[in-house]
């Protein structure tokens, strides 16, 4: 499993995030390295298609896609489960995404 | 760095609102107590906070106490910031305050606002008492312990010092052109 995790220093949540992926990594029991990226401009924006700050991916896939999405080094919205709007994924955001790479593991071996 | 201190009188602005007119700092001096809160559209802490500035003003209208929120971000880099997108938001979220645009940025750079949301407390006389943030959890609004900017507004109404006079503010940085 490729975990990637990209933030941009100005937006406070990415420690809170990135501890919140560790843990699910951790209770999930998968041993995989987090890639950590900085993105600072709009030009790293860019190249690496960041629609904000702090972004997941597994396996390349975003935790919560933002279809249409503009790129900027910004802080991102993620809507919760309770339609709530969020500068931080939920625990339970993580958890389906890592889950959800965890099957595909699982029937492609 | 933050540019007033407490204790320190309210700087004026002239600025348009999402509602077509142009809101002077004068028109609230009969207020009892006025909020400017540096705010925008898409910084994710302004919309987790949004509904609780709503409700603020909702809840001390009745006392004399008005907010007024003032968007500076640079809306070329940022287009959810326009004037507006400025106008969807205050109508979508039934905005019960002014919502300004500082499109030279002035006001903002003038305040030393350097996050969205970042309040500035001023109270009848014009003395800003308190600065910082709305309460200590911009995640979740059913697990705030200190709910800052209502005890000051409870301190300033009263009469007294707030008992938190600053916090760090939390949010987004201010986009500047």
């Amino acid at each position: 499993m490729r975990v990637r995790f990209l933030y941009t220093e100005d937006c406070p949540s990415h420690d809170e995030a990135l501890q919140r992926l560790r843990g699910v990594l951790d209770e999930e029991h998968v041993n995989a390295d987090i890639e950590i990226v900085r993105v600072d401009t709009f030009e790293e924006a860019e190249k690496e298609h960041y629609p904000g700050s702090p972004t997941i991916l597994i396996d390349g896939r975003d935790i919560s896609p933002i279809p249409d999405s503009r790129y900027a080094p910004a802080c991102r919205a993620y809507v919760l489960e309770d339609g709530r709007i969020s500068p931080l994924p939920s625990i339970s955001m993580i958890q389906k995404a890592v889950r959800a790479a965890k099957g595909n593991l699982k029937s492609s071996s | 760095m933050t540019m007033l201190k407490i204790g320190d009188p309210a700087i004026p602005f002239n600025l348009p609102g999402v509602d077509g007119t142009k809101h002077d700092l004068n028109e609230y001096s009969g207020k009892s107590a006025v909020a400017v809160i540096f705010s925008c559209n898409h910084c994710p802490y302004v919309r987790a906070w949004e509904d609780r500035m709503v409700q603020i003003q909702a809840d001390y209208a009745s006392k004399g106490v008005q907010l007024v929120a003032i968007n500076a971000n640079d809306s070329a880099k940022y287009p959810d910031d326009s004037f507006p997108k400025m106008k969807e938001r205050a109508s979508e979220k039934h905005f019960n305050f002014p919502y300004l645009r500082d499109e030279s940025q002035g006001v903002a750079r003038a305040y030393g606002a350097e996050r969205t949301p970042e309040v500035f407390l001023f109270d009848k006389t014009g003395t800003l008492r308190y600065h910082g943030s709305i309460d200590d959890n911009y995640d979740d609004p059913t697990k705030v312990k200190t709910k800052y900017l209502r005890n000051a507004l409870d301190a300033v109404l009263s009469g007294t010092m707030p008992p938190t006079a600053e916090t760090k503010p939390v949010g987004c940085t201010v986009k500047w052109k």
